[in-house]
């Protein structure tokens, strides 16, 4: 581990022990039922932190193969809150099939392997085609276009999106080499940061509802007090990233924007099922799917910026066995 | 014992289903019944019992499938140390509810499933008789309504790959045997229990 990193695990672990600390003294001075409530919830939340920070501070140790497992387990269990709460018909039996123990795997593989090519394209254009190609072989056409649809959205959302995080791994930087964990780390921590003091400032001072009919909890306060005490706080992590101090600032803020908009957008499909939830997996938050619901817009945003702006221009190759067998 | 913890864990990994956190009628033996749609309904309900009421609950399996081979024996025996009964060919030696009876007289708990066979159109279908005799038989004994969510979805009749849908085991409160009460009304109001779970 390198200076830097322990930094930005320390700022972490930091920022955790305030939260408990104030946590332990609001539920003594919580006075009200109300306030009982929101404070255990809060505490409920800090708890669930701890472990997820944890998990991903191990992973920022143990390297890439772990990082690429870890976030294959979490887009599995994404896609099966996904796909449980949006019913599908028995004739989607067998496409799911695909997409959980053929597609998924495949998509982390080619992640594993840094074959940048062939994993930009995989879910976007041959799962695509392959779906409505296998669903239309059990001459079912009832729903056809809606199963098929639900089954590419939750492929692109749940998988293809959130595998762009670990991808940023693998992304050839300016001056940057075998530094990408800590890019990962801005990423990852920008975008749960806003989450946080979203709901923070929504919960302190919020007003003003922004969405009512999608998300009834976000206040236009809650909203812009969060993003801006994020886009302050990533905006000072610029030393562990390939971006100077205005460039981290833009890049926090378009972390913060699409999260934003990616959870509202998993709000309004939530509502549309009559959810309130994905799950209940996490103590606190919900299912998986409410906690990454802002990653999942964001990652191949970040990741595409980055590399536009960022990147060496040279993709990682093929593996050299592929090569070979091509005869290249 | 061990492959018994080991399979129920790895059931509430892949189904998601919740394990009880305690007996859902108190001490003692019961009798569980519930809707089916899916192989896979005996083993979730079982992976959801808390450890105490699992090893001392034995689920009705088909006789005619568990016993053809030596490793299916072995499930049926070692693991869910089920009630085989049989299908086809009821003789009054071969009585399932006696079968049943004897195994409940021995202190254990059974699950039955009193549609009768395998839905797929996803509802709770009419109660056959058997729940019914068992209950007369045993007017003293809690009778649990275990109502399944999703099961069809994880692996639907007709096929052999399963898909990691999350699902429910809804245990309801027990009801209870009334002497006054005609076959048929039992037979509704225990249907009742389980759909108004």
């Amino acid at each position: 581990m390198d200076s830097d990193t322990q930094i930005l695990l320390t700022v972490v672990g930091s920022i955790l022990v305030i939260a408990s600390v104030a946590g332990f003294i609001l539920a003594k001075s919580a006075k009200t039922e109300g306030a009982k409530k929101t404070i255990a919830n809060m505490n409920a939340r800090t708890r669930s932190w701890w472990v997820m920070a944890s998990v991903f501070g191990s992973m920022l140790l143990l390297g890439s193969t772990f990082t690429t497992v870890l976030f294959a387990m979490i887009s599995f269990l994404a896609m099966r809150e996904f796909i449980t709460l949006n019913k599908t018909d028995r004739a989607d039996h067998e496409v799911l099939f695909w997409a959980f123990f053929i597609i998924l795997p495949l998509n982390y593989l080619l992640v594993g392997m840094r074959w940048y090519g062939l994993f930009t394209i995989l879910i976007p254009v041959y799962a695509f085609i392959f779906i409505p190609f296998r669903r239309v072989l059990t001459g079912e056409t009832k729903n056809f276009l809606i199963s098929t649809s639900k089954i590419q959205w939750a492929l692109l959302v749940c998988v293809y999106s959130v595998s762009h995080i670990p991808m940023l791994l693998t992304l050839p930087l300016k001056d940057y080499a075998g530094e990408n964990a800590k890019l990962l780390f801005f990423f990852v921590f920008t975008a749960q940061l806003s989450d946080v003091m979203q709901y923070v400032w929504g919960k302190t001072c919020g007003k003003r509802p922004v969405a009512p009919h999608v998300s009834p909890n976000k206040t236009l306060e809650g909203t812009v007090g969060g993003i801006g005490t994020t886009v302050a706080i990533s905006t000072c992590l610029w030393w562990a990233t390939p971006f100077n101090l205005w460039q981290a600032a833009l890049m926090a803020l378009l972390i913060c924007l699409a999260g934003f908009f990616g959870g509202l957008v998993m709000s309004a499909i939530k509502r549309d099922l009559g959810a309130k939830d994905w799950g209940a997996s996490i103590a606190g938050h919900g299912g998986f799917m409410d906690r990454i619901d802002s990653l999942c817009f964001a990652a191949p945003l970040f990741f595409h910026v980055c590399r536009f702006f960022f990147g060496t221009g040279a993709d990682a190759p093929p593996p050299e066995w592929v090569l070979r067998f091509l005869g290249r | 014992m061990l492959p018994s913890r080991v399979l129920a864990a790895a059931t509430r990994l892949f189904t998601g289903v919740r394990r009880l956190s305690a007996s859902p009628h108190g001490e003692g033996p019961a009798i569980y019944y519930a809707n089916h749609t899916s192989h896979l309904d005996t083993l979730v309900i079982w992976s959801a019992l808390p450890a105490e009421q699992r090893v001392l609950t034995s689920p009705a399996a088909a006789e005619d499938y568990w016993s053809t081979s030596a490793l299916r024996r072995y499930v049926a025996n070692e693991i869910f140390k089920a009630v085989l009964i049989p299908r086809e060919a009821i003789k009054r030696d071969n009585n399932p509810l006696d079968r049943l009876s004897a195994c409940l007289e021995g202190g254990r708990s059974i699950l039955i499933f009193p549609e009768g066979t395998r839905r797929t159109d996803g509802d709770v279908g009419p109660f056959k008789s058997g729940l019914y005799h068992l209950a007369r038989r045993f007017p003293h004994l809690p009778l649990v309504p275990v109502y399944l969510d999703n099961l069809a979805r994880v692996l639907p009749k007709g096929t052999l790959l399963p898909v990691p849908i999350i699902v429910q085991a809804h245990f309801c409160a027990p009801i209870h045997f009334d002497e006054k009460e005609s076959k048929q009304a039992f037979l509704d109001r225990a249907r009742e229990a389980m759909l108004n779970h």
